[in-house]
């Protein structure tokens, strides 16, 4: 028995540690590393001059190696007066402790080296914290790109969840929004891994090697199109306490020069976690500074979309440039039991096509829209692909929307609910159209260039370059020049909307808008391009409720200088006739804030 | 001749036992000295000089012991029974133990487990007892008394409750009745209960059981009216199992349920079992080095200097270490059951015997629950686990197998 016994108990133990050694060598390797995620420097964004966009400075970050939920918050209230952590901080930090509690808890990304000494200096009552130098994201001036840079933060417990991020582990900071989210995977790079040695209650023993054992893959560095000092130049004269934006493409190459969205925000202070107050505030502010306004909604077009009704006539052989319509405006005109006015009470008289584009004659557009015709016009609209995302590469981009059937009215009114004078109201850019900045600098780019525009890219690259909408005017170049001329006396010849500020130096295009919308006084409207016949920017801007007056337009004056700038960058002047006022002439209106 | 013979011989018959103990009980202190080199603050730091103490205690009791002659023993065993019964009920009253348990009777600089000293007793009670029948009991109804004087202590460690020490009596029971000649099939039956007990968590089991038992019955045909109440009395214990299992502490049925499903929960009462297999499996052939076992320097493994003393083993020294350990222990064993066997005198015999089976019961089960073939029950590994009482009281039993081998 006493041999049985023995031999049965040798028998067990050979087995464990002979036959299964090496399962169990694992589990004690396991038992005692703990595996820490080294974070991999971002990508730096480059502007199209080399300024830096986006870049990454020295900073620390506390961690906490997983435990029992109370030695975590004590070690937590122990860390709080060096931090700073607020009662309410510490209760956010908790639930996430308690979410993914296998995990090492990421304290703060954005520690000072004084936080990180005190902490360092008493070590002991610290054991279970991790302390990593990491690099910090800066943005050097992030109010002035925050809606196209966007932001970087800690990953969310739902994007642990998405696919997008797929294999990322907690705690690790990620692209939020803007081109940081859209470029996550170029940006991000790939963290390493270091093993540190604990015990059993979880506590640092020592670190395991001289540096990781696993080194960091820093992320790819991103060149971007956009011109930081256009960005800059905007931000100094857009209409003070206005909400609004202003985009600007380079026709050749589709990149986006210029992105600019106001009210706007500082993204760093994103950068380690927004704190509540600041957080709050952002989000409750009525004017909404984190809407991104170029990309991310859409307004009523308003006049600016007259040219498309144009181009769309004039395919179908409805209308020529120089054809009158049947009734000379006198500032309204009656149809059905409803009288139509037009923006000028006094009346443009009889005019042609180009007259009526330069002056922005709304009689005229009337009856050019019911001519013809409202099924045509939603043909044509979906030929052009309004009501469609452009395709930038940015996230969050809103589409618009433009009728596309009789049915869609029938869905949206009911069958009896709406009337053919629709088409009257669309002829003007109102009524059922919205689109956002990015897709009417579109319809200009076509028109300006009489090709598919290439689809615009923050980010230059070869690539994105080649890559057309798949759409175009197809309008003959004959037609397509008339209706470029008919833009250019808006800006240039007397009676055009936009004369007073026109530009002694460069030939601009363009079409102003004022935007009847239900949130108060109508938005203002430009979108133009420059030099009239060869384009090099196509711009389109509006100011909320920016046109309070049928005199001042707010748009049209800073998009002027927006242009005129950029091409005295592009195209300096020799030195002998450099200009040397270079402001618009009668620019009395003009409301140029230096 | 052998009034020629040195003093100490007429104390120590078995030269290579004693050797065999000193050496383990050095092995043992090394192992529990290698115990408190952790990185972790732990109490085992420095307890290898209170058990270096504690073995200094046991060899002076060895020296007294081994000089008392056997017939004294015999002579005083009712007055250190009824003296250890005291104990025991003391300790009910004003013990102190882990997690609310009463084991512990503390004396100041040191702690006493009267347990240990009830088994000794107990053993040298019933030895005299069963030597002196002028033949081994057939029935079941002659061994109310041996019963009765093991009963009582079991009943009393139950209560502390001290689950190990209970399962140590039982063992004293069958072996002395076992070395006093009584048939196997009574022992069976005797022990029959205690199964019952066991297999009453399942019916279907318990039945079939019952029907086993039955057909043995019919088959031996002992009295009628011991067949009847050994029925009666199976049934009982099967059916009390629940309501007993639900009076355990929860911690005891936590360690009977690991036993079945370490894995169930590993950060919770299975820990101890898988960090154990963990150490010794991570061991391998040849260990992870003394001193340098990681799971006992960062603390994974529980208990290290106390119960789970022979994972140190395993995860420094290795199989190999294990089999040198084994075989020692082995050793150690068959020779003090070679001093039973070569005893012509009943009650050295049955001391011996007894004191074999508890010993091959410690050392068993501790080994066995490292390694997950026994369950958990916090019994230390002679010579090796730290703790004074045990040492001591086994130094003390071993002086006894000395003075019998020395006086056949």
């Amino acid at each position: 028995m006493l041999v049985t016994c023995v031999l049965l108990l040798t028998g067990a133990f050979f087995r464990l540690q002979v036959l299964h050694s090496s399962s169990y060598e694992l589990r004690s390797e396991n038992n005692r590393l703990r595996a820490i995620s080294v974070p991999a420097p971002r990508g730096t964004m480059y502007g199209r001059n080399g300024r830096i966009v986006a870049e990454n400075v020295p900073g620390y970050s506390v961690s906490l190696l997983p435990g029992r939920e109370d030695t975590v918050r004590a070690t937590l209230s122990r860390l709080a007066p060096i931090l700073g952590l607020s009662d309410q901080t510490q209760d956010a930090l908790m639930k996430k402790y308690r979410a993914l509690p296998q995990r090492p808890l990421l304290v703060s990304d954005d520690a000072t080296f004084e936080e990180i000494s005190s902490i360092e200096e008493r070590r002991p009552e610290f054991r279970r914290a991790i302390v990593d130098m990491r690099p910090r994201r800066r943005y050097p001036d992030g109010r002035v790109v925050a809606h196209v840079v966007g932001y970087v933060g800690e990953i969310s417990e739902a994007e642990l969840q998405s696919p997008d991020f797929a294999g990322y582990d907690a705690g690790r900071i990620v692209g939020k929004a803007g081109l940081e989210r859209e470029y996550e995977g170029t940006l991000g790079g790939e963290p390493g891994v270091r093993y540190v040695e604990v015990n059993a209650l979880g506590s640092i023993v020592q670190e395991m090697g001289p540096g990781p054992a696993v080194a960091p893959v820093p992320g790819k560095d991103l060149t971007l199109g956009l011109d930081m000092d256009l960005q800059d130049y905007v931000d100094s004269i857009f209409p003070a306490g206005h909400r609004g934006g202003s985009v600007a493409v380079d026709p050749h190459t589709g990149e986006v020069l210029l992105f600019y969205s106001a009210p706007t925000y500082d993204p760093n202070d994103f950068v380690g976690g927004v704190d509540l107050d600041t957080w709050n505030a952002l989000r409750t502010d009525s004017a909404k500074p984190l809407l991104n306004r170029v990309t991310g909604a859409t307004y009523p077009p308003g006049s600016t979309w007259k040219p498309a009704v144009a181009v769309m006539a004039m395919r179908r052989g409805v209308v020529s440039i120089d054809e009158h319509m049947d009734i000379p405006c006198r500032g309204a005109l009656r149809y059905g039991i409803r009288v139509w006015r037009c923006w000028k009470p006094d009346g443009h008289g009889s005019l042609s096509l180009a007259g009526a584009i330069q002056q922005s004659c709304d009689v005229y557009f009337y009856q050019l829209g019911m001519k013809l015709g409202l099924d045509p016009m939603m043909a044509g609209a979906a030929r052009m692909h309004f009501g469609e995302p452009t395709g930038i590469d940015l996230p969050h981009e809103a589409s618009g929307y433009f009728p596309t059937s009789r049915a869609w009215y029938d869905q949206r009114y009911g069958p009896r609910g709406w009337t053919e004078s629709v088409v009257l109201n669309l002829a003007i850019g109102q009524g059922e159209n919205q689109e956002s900045l990015l897709q009417n600098a579109m319809l200009y780019d076509a028109i300006a260039t009489g090709r598919p525009p290439i689809v615009p890219h923050l980010v230059r690259s070869q690539a994105l370059t080649s890559r057309r909408v798949d759409w175009s005017l197809d309008l003959p170049e004959r037609e397509r020049k008339q209706l470029v001329d008919a833009l250019v006396s808006v800006v240039n010849a007397e009676h055009g909307t936009a004369y007073p500020w026109r530009l002694q130096r460069w030939t601009a295009a363009g079409k102003t808008g004022t935007a009847q919308n239900p949130h108060g006084e109508p938005h203002s409207w430009f979108v133009g391009f420059a030099p009239a016949h060869d384009p090099d920017i196509v711009v389109a801007s509006l100011v909320e409720n920016g046109h309070p007056d049928n005199t001042t337009s707010l748009a049209v004056p800073f998009t002027m200088s927006v242009i005129r700038r950029y091409l005295e960058e592009l195209h300096p002047a020799p030195a002998d006739t450099a200009p040397d006022t270079g402001e618009a002439r009668a620019g009395g209106t003009a409301r140029e804030r230096r | 001749m052998r009034g020629a013979e040195p003093a100490w011989r007429r104390q120590v018959g078995d030269v290579p036992l004693f050797g065999l103990a000193l050496l383990l009980s050095f092995l043992g202190l090394a192992m529990i000295f290698s115990a408190g080199q952790v990185d972790v603050p732990s109490v085992a730091t420095g307890i290898w000089r209170h058990q270096l103490l504690w073995l200094a205690v046991a060899l002076a009791a060895f020296a007294v012991v081994s000089r008392v002659p056997l017939r004294w023993l015999e002579w005083a065993a009712p007055g250190a029974y009824a003296a250890a019964l005291g104990l025991l009920v003391l300790v009910l009253i004003v013990g102190t133990g882990p997690g609310g348990t009463r084991s512990w009777l503390d004396l100041g600089p040191a702690r006493l487990q009267p347990a240990e000293l009830a088994k000794l007793a107990t053993i040298l009670l019933l030895a005299r007892i069963l030597s002196g029948e002028q033949r081994a009991a057939e029935g079941l109804a002659a061994l109310w008394k041996p019963v009765l004087v093991v009963l009582v202590p079991l009943a009393l460690v139950l209560v502390q409750p001290d689950l190990g020490s209970a399962l140590i009596f039982g063992v004293i029971l069958i072996a002395s009745l076992y070395w006093a000649g009584v048939p196997l099939a009574t022992l069976f039956l005797l022990v029959s209960p205690g199964i019952s007990l066991i297999l009453g968590f399942s019916a279907v089991v318990w039945g079939i059981w019952i029907v086993v038992l039955a057909a043995f019955l019919y088959v031996h045909r002992p009295y009628l009216g011991e067949s009847l109440g050994m029925l009666a009395l199976n049934i009982a214990t099967g059916a009390l199992t629940l309501p007993l299992w639900s009076r355990l502490a929860p911690y005891q049925q936590d360690r009977l349920l690991v036993f079945l499903n370490p894995d169930a929960d590993p950060r919770g009462s299975g820990w101890h079992l898988v960090q154990s297999k963990v150490a010794i499996g991570s061991g391998g052939l040849l260990g992870q080095g003394y001193l340098h076992g990681p799971q006992k320097r960062l603390a994974f493994l529980p208990e290290q200097h106390t119960d789970f003393i022979f994972s140190v083993v395993g995860e420094e020294l290795g199989f190999l270490g294990v089999l040198v350990f084994l075989a020692l222990l082995t050793w150690f064993l068959a020779r003090t059951l070679r001093t039973a066997g070569s005893t012509p005198e009943p009650f050295g015999g049955i001391v011996t015997f007894s004191l074999f089976g508890v010993w091959f019961a410690h050392v068993l089960i501790n080994i066995g629950m490292t390694v997950g073939l026994m369950p958990i029950t916090g019994l230390p590994l002679p010579f090796l686990s730290y703790g004074g009482s045990f040492l001591v009281s086994v130094w003390a039993g071993l002086a006894i197998v000395e003075r019998v081998s020395a006086e056949a």
